[in-house]
């Protein structure tokens, strides 16, 4: 693979798996929430909002704590499942996976959310006076439609997995080959001096990375508009 | 025979209105923006609860406050054609025209298809069609779920002149040929006169007007009718 360090290799593979894990675990939950934050409005909707976007603005060395503090041994989750099952998630790379899709999820159920407002409410009119039900709906019209906003979701949700820190080195910790993603290996790299060609490669990957992420993002939400605007 | 007894409030507007006609040929439903047009298609689709009344179609109601009767707009036997058609943007013709032709006879289908002149459309996506064709498609549509009842609202008023005409001829032809009563909804007098058996005329949210075709508009309710004007029990 190129020029990479086996140690470079790792964190990049493990930073790909651990990404496109957290988002594949998290998508259904943000389907959810991102239709019906954008589709409906009920008591305790901003809240609910709120909430959701919480990971976004909070700094994700906090993010980190606070999941330690709950998946950690002897947290209100960590301890009850070490106790039962023997689970121990924190430093694990559950832990990375689990880190990533926090950080991740405000993206993913923001950019479904948006496309579900954009949804004209007539095409489930028109679909229930055709003697619709609401499940048959929401598969054959709402999610379609909703396509577009979810693959966005997924590339952005992705791409910010992909550069995760701060949460990721307070829940999993910078264990090589177990926990050490991408961004960790280049933090790593950077600690000793004499490596800045290494540090540069790390970097140039994570730009690129990056970057395809975004163009990829760019590039669906381009050609998937004229469907959503048709009528 | 529909009927429909209604009081409904919306912020600072009522509607309130006392209906009983024969569910047959095309009624049309006239007003000017703000009569209470849109508000009225709303509860017969179901798609707002009404604050209190009741609505039967054929005998069978739909909607009844006392009775705490609300038919799903889905159980309804309601086809609804919106302004601009509204045909799934990520189906093709011939699968919007499926969604709601479950148990539809091959001679039914063939007969609307025909009727609206679809039969080369049948692959086209909706984005690639002009609006006059997307019309079509979406009575059709709304005809293969073989409804009871077809609810037109504005279909026309986004069409040019010439096309406008035309869809008007085509809605009258495939009235005639499918005989599923039709309420046609428009602010268009002239496209109501040149389509419509009887028209209802709206204003301020109450019936102004109820008129036979060819005949002189009378002052609704007719005092005759105005006793047995009430939600079935």
């Amino acid at each position: 693979m190129l020029a990479l360090s086996p140690m470079e290799q790792s964190a990049l593979m493990l930073s790909l798996n651990a990404s496109a894990q957290a988002v594949l675990w998290s998508l259904p939950l943000a389907i959810g929430l991102g239709w019906l934050l954008g589709s409906r409005r009920f008591p305790g909707h901003a809240l609910l909002n709120a909430v959701v976007h919480l990971p976004l603005v909070l700094p994700p060395v906090v993010l980190g704590y606070l999941l330690l503090v709950l998946l950690g041994r002897n947290g209100a989750i960590g301890g009850p499942l070490y106790d039962l099952f023997g689970i121990r998630i924190a430093f694990s790379g559950e832990a990375v996976v689990i880190a990533c899709a926090v950080v991740g999820f405000p993206l993913l159920v923001r950019a479904i959310r948006q496309s579900a407002e954009a949804i004209d409410p007539r095409y489930a009119r028109a679909a229930r006076s055709l003697g619709a039900s609401e499940l048959r709906i929401f598969v054959t019209v709402t999610l379609p439609l909703m396509a577009p906003g979810i693959l966005t979701g997924i590339t952005l949700a992705f791409a910010r997995a992909v550069g995760e820190f701060g949460a990721t080195i307070t829940l999993a910790g910078n264990i090589p080959g177990r926990t050490q993603t991408l961004p960790l290996a280049l933090f790593t790299v950077t600690q000793s001096p004499g490596t800045e060609a290494e540090a540069m490669r790390l970097c140039l990957l994570s730009l690129a990375l990056a970057g395809a992420a975004l163009l990829a993002s760019e590039s669906i939400a381009r050609r998937m508009t004229p469907v959503r605007a048709a009528t | 025979m529909i009927e429909i007894h209604l009081r409904h409030k919306q912020g600072d507007f009522r509607l309130d209105v006392d209906l009983a006609l024969p569910a047959q040929g095309i009624i049309g439903l006239i007003g000017r923006s703000g009569s209470g047009k849109s508000t009225l298609f709303s509860c017969l689709a179901g798609h707002i609860r009404p604050t209190r009344g009741c609505i039967s179609l054929f005998g069978r109601a739909l909607y009844h406050s006392e009775q705490k009767i609300h038919i799903a707009p889905a159980q309804r036997g309601i086809g609804v054609v919106f302004q601009d058609g509204v045909l799934f943007p990520h189906m093709n013709v011939h699968r919007n025209l499926s969604y709601g032709a479950q148990n539809v006879g091959t001679d039914f289908w063939h007969e609307v298809i025909a009727a609206l002149d679809l039969a080369h459309l049948l692959e086209a996506r909706p984005a690639r069609l002009s609006g006059g064709e997307r019309q079509r498609a979406a009575i059709a549509r709304a005809l293969m779920a073989e409804p009871d009842l077809l609810l037109l609202d504005e279909p026309v008023s986004a069409l040019d002149p010439g096309l406008k005409a035309r869809t008007l001829d085509l809605i009258a032809r495939v009235q005639e040929r499918t005989r599923v009563p039709m309420i046609f909804i428009s602010h268009a007098p002239e496209e109501v006169r040149r389509l419509c058996d009887q028209v209802v005329t709206l204003q301020g949210g109450c019936i102004r007007s109820v008129t036979a075709a060819g005949a002189p508009a009378r002052p609704y309710p007719a005092p005759a009718e105005a006793g047995r004007l009430r939600c079935a029990r």
